[in-house]
């Protein structure tokens, strides 16, 4: 066997797979030893062109096609184990003549309580619209949905009295059920409407741990509140949850809201019977510690210190600037508005997540910006663990923490609960010479604070 | 307003990591084997889907097409209903210059026989020439098996919707071998048809005149309990036709009963004809509902497969017709095979055919495949298609109805395309039917009519 590296492109007619299998596939083969290069994607336009820049030669492709490009001395046995890992992730068929749903209209025949929509977000609608028209409540967890389909749906959806949460809906709860990004929360009196994912993760996971429960985390997506949409999701949620028996109390988490829907929705709060805090994430209003702190004070629950872990003393020269490092935009938002540098970039956006997955699963684009770092920066960066994040941040993260010259001061968001173990990768981070704080408003803080 | 509760059941879309967290969490999944539409149709698919008139055109065309009531209530002569200097043909609209073999042998077949050539080149010559008007049977309510072709002497079966009131037409069948819709013109094809000109159809209509009309529906739906699919198997049917003719065509014409209940006994096809004008009416009655996308009409001419869709008026969408997979009789093989013909696909189009394959065991034997692909076909249909036939069902899938009324929208977004049963004709003029089988209709038709329904959605409301 030659240690040369030779390269591979295969095209595979018509096989789909989802961009986080996908992504997981490529890198098992990336570490795989004597693999230079290897990607495993759709041959979307922008992975064929990432493809390129790789300096791959691509074959004559659609995009509903699979490509596997590999750059190794043995690239047979890179070949043979993504064929592995493709297989196995695929499920078994119970029987030969067994046919899957090919459509949410299809899975719908069977009685069903929610959809959940993760396709990539150009053909979200239709599966979204199936879920409607079932007369079926939907989270469409996936982003880069045009808004006028998104204020269509959530038309239809009033017709139809269900709700529509999200576009770009990161996270829900629903009567103990988590959906997308969820931490492991304990029942309770509080319900959450929640424009932003992260936002919401932050409050319930303090809630939490101050060992208050929620009834219902009802995400309605980021542009909800805006004028296009007129916040007909915020509205619908927040009129289900005051009827909720369960809920005692409503935390409204959000961007401050278009003057015209804040109307509409201050109108709204104004009818409701059950009291509610506002997280409006705004210069002036309380971040969304302080909103967790006045929930907890309204339903007369004492308010506990927020766990963190300081780092070890380290011998770095004085800190100068603070780089936010975010998979949160709620989070990094707050973080910005708290340290009052805008230096803070959120790796969830839009602009980072068209073809691959969000930071919270797929932490290469962090961790490459983390050894970019200087001795005179410090690094505020968000973990948020829960069931649909990457099931082990500390694995993938704390490495490229103990090695970034900065000082890096972590927020670390979930709750006793997870599947991940908060204590132990709170453990690890400090471990690796981050200090690490369950409030992303006092990490931010304390960020400042080493200036 | 929907009471908050944890959902007991949650349909999962996208990506698998996410099914994985419920799964976790204990909670119950439906994962739905979702992949990217047709390429070149996502934008047309979300304009077509958020048509507001959609979902009502769509259940008002199903409701149509599953609600027809054909009968049987006539057998008339071709030159009643048929404007003179007119051949039809199977398919969407075909050239001279474009027909394929089997095609032009059935128009040379035509010529002979209405005595408008002296020989097949004089035909060719005049057909070239124009000196005959081609139109598609499904211009003039009737429909065709293979080349489809009919001229003004041939019978054709006259099918009424009791439930609507429509009407539609399809030629008498020939039997199997050489014979002229697989594009045979030699002299035994020629006797025959001049047989069932002057002997056939008319006993038939007599016989007709005094059964009154015979409820198809029916007839349908028990044929399905016998194991026939409709469209390559109507043994059944077939079976069941001649039971309500037989003492009829005795009363009416004793002189040559015999011979005509022989020859109908002889071809297990017989009722294929009466099939696809049930087919035919049914699917008239879902045309023209606006904002419609529903399928009405699958036909091809042995050139190209086309389609026609329910809220686009008469407009055919074309693609390449495929050449079948299945089994040759004799030394023939795939070489000797011409691309997919006839408006026999009007069965598909009904819920019959290769939809309703599950019913229709003994159909593998012919097409090729095992008992589990003809199960699997029929499930896979449900997938593009908006409703469950309420009479024909399918003792095997627990009597389910069968899958009717094909979607475009849920054809292109599946990329799934509807299974078609079907015969093979030989490439060459005259050589006949060559062998059986299945064949893949060509995705782009199905694209070309999407596009088309998204343009006329923006012209609605723009």
């Amino acid at each position: 066997m030659s240690d040369v590296p030779r390269e591979v492109v295969l095209v595979r007619r018509g096989t789909y797979h989802d961009s986080v299998t996908l992504m997981r596939v490529s890198q098992a083969l990336s570490g795989l030893p004597g693999v230079t290069s290897a990607m495993v994607a759709m041959a979307t336009e922008l992975n064929v062109s990432i493809l390129r820049e790789l300096g791959f030669s691509i074959p004559e492709s659609d995009p509903g096609d699979l490509l596997i490009a590999v750059r190794a001395s043995d690239t047979e046995t890179a070949v043979e184990e993504a064929d592995r890992q493709l297989t196995a992730s695929r499920r078994s068929d119970p029987a030969p003549e067994h046919q899957p749903p090919l459509t949410t209209r299809s899975a719908a025949r069977e009685p069903a309580g929610l959809v959940l929509v993760s396709t990539p977000g150009e053909h979200a609608f239709a599966e979204a619209l199936d879920a409607v028209e079932a007369g079926l409540p939907v989270m469409i967890f996936s982003d880069g949905v045009p808004v006028w389909q998104e204020r269509l749906l959530k038309e239809r959806a009033e017709a139809r009295d269900v709700l529509v949460m999200g576009p770009d809906c990161g996270t829900a709860v629903i009567g103990g059920v988590g959906l997308g990004f969820a931490n492991v929360l304990r029942p309770g009196p509080v319900g959450v409407v929640a424009a932003s994912g992260t936002g919401a993760q932050q409050v319930t996971s303090l809630l939490d741990r101050a060992g208050t429960g929620v009834s219902h985390v009802l995400g309605v997506g980021g542009r909800d509140l805006s004028v296009e949409v007129g916040g007909l999701s915020a509205l619908r949620a927040l009129r289900m949850l005051d009827e909720d028996p369960a809920t005692e109390l409503i935390v409204l988490v959000s961007k401050p809201p278009a003057p015209e829907v804040a109307r509409a929705v201050e109108e709204s709060l104004g009818r409701l019977r059950t009291p509610v805090v506002r997280a409006l994430l705004q210069e002036g209003a309380p971040d969304l510690t302080e909103a967790t702190e006045q929930a907890l004070r309204a339903l007369g629950r004492p308010v506990p210190e927020w766990p963190s872990w300081p780092s070890w003393p380290g011998g770095r020269p004085p800190a100068k600037t603070i780089k936010g490092v975010y998979a949160g935009g709620t989070l990094g938002a707050e973080a910005a508005m708290i340290t009052g540098t805008g230096d803070v970039v959120d790796y969830g956006d839009d602009a980072y997540t068209r073809g691959r997955a969000h930071p919270m699963i797929d932490p290469s684009l962090r961790v490459e910006a983390l050894s970019h770092t200087q001795d005179t920066d410090v690094v505020l960066m968000d973990v948020v663990l829960g069931h649909g994040a990457d099931p082990d941040p500390a694995a993938s993260l704390a490495h490229a923490v103990a090695r970034a010259p900065a000082t890096v001061v972590v927020a670390l968001i979930g709750t006793e609960g997870d599947p991940q173990d908060l204590h132990r990768q709170a453990a690890a981070f400090r471990e690796a010479g981050a200090a690490v704080f369950t409030s992303n408003a006092e990490a931010a803080r304390h960020a400042r604070s080493l200036l | 307003m929907t009471l908050l509760s944890a959902p007991a059941r949650v349909v999962t879309v996208g990506a698998g990591l996410l099914d994985d967290a419920l799964t976790a969490q204990a909670v119950p999944t439906v994962p739905v084997a979702w992949r990217p539409p047709l390429p070149g149709t996502a934008e047309a698919l979300a304009k077509v889907l958020a048509d507001p008139r959609r979902p009502a055109a769509n259940e008002l065309a199903a409701g149509r097409l599953t609600s027809a009531r054909p009968q049987l209530v006539g057998v008339r002569r071709a030159s009643e209903v048929l404007a003179e200097g007119t051949f039809l043909h199977a398919g969407p609209p075909i050239t001279w210059e474009r027909a394929s073999g089997p095609m032009r042998g059935a128009l040379i077949g035509a010529m002979l026989l209405e005595g408008l050539a002296g020989d097949e080149h004089e035909a060719a010559r005049t057909l070239a020439a124009g000196g005959v008007t081609l139109r598609p049977c499904h211009e003039h309510a009737a429909v065709g098996p293979m080349a489809g072709v009919v001229s003004p002497s041939m019978w054709v079966f006259e099918v009424r919707d009791a439930e609507h009131g429509g009407t539609a037409y399809c030629s008498l069948n020939e039997g199997l071998g050489k014979v002229l819709r697989y594009g045979a013109y030699g002299p035994e094809v020629l006797e025959r048809l001049r047989w069932m000109d002057e002997v056939l159809g008319p006993a038939l209509a007599a016989a007709l005149e005094r059964t009154g009309p015979i409820d198809l529906r029916t007839l349908i739906a028990q044929a399905l309990q016998m194991g026939d699919e409709l469209h390559n198997r109507n043994r059944a049917a077939t079976s069941l036709l001649l039971r309500e003719l037989a003492p009829a065509v005795v009363e009416a014409a004793p002189g040559v009963a015999a011979q005509v209940l022989r020859f109908i006994n002889g071809n297990d096809h017989f009722f294929l004809n009466a099939g696809m004008a049930a087919a035919k009416v049914s699917t008239d009655a879902a045309r023209d509902v606006p904002g419609s996308s529903l399928v009405v009409a699958m036909a091809r001419n042995g050139t190209d497969f086309g389609v026609q869709v329910s809220g686009l008026g008469g407009r055919w969408f074309t693609g390449p017709a495929g050449v079948p997979d299945g089994l040759y009789l004799g030394a023939y093989g795939p070489e000797d095979a011409n691309p997919d013909i006839g408006d026999s696909t009007i069965t598909e189009t009904s819920g019959l055919g290769g939809f309703a394959m599950a019913a229709s065991p003994a159909i593998v034997r012919f097409v090729g495949g095992e008992v589990a692909d003809a199960v699997r076909a029929t499930r896979s249909m449900y997938e593009i298609t908006l409703a469950e036939h309420p009479a024909y069902q399918i003792p095997g899938l627990g009597f389910r109805g069968t899958p009717v009324g094909i979607d475009l929208t849920l054809v292109a977004r599946t990329g799934l395309l509807p299974v078609v049963n079907t015969g093979i004709a030989g490439r060459v003029a005259g050589t006949g039917q060559v062998g059986a089988g299945l064949v893949e209709p060509p995705a782009e038709a199905f694209t070309h009519a999407l596009l088309a329904l998204a343009r006329s959605v923006s012209e609605s409301f723009e």
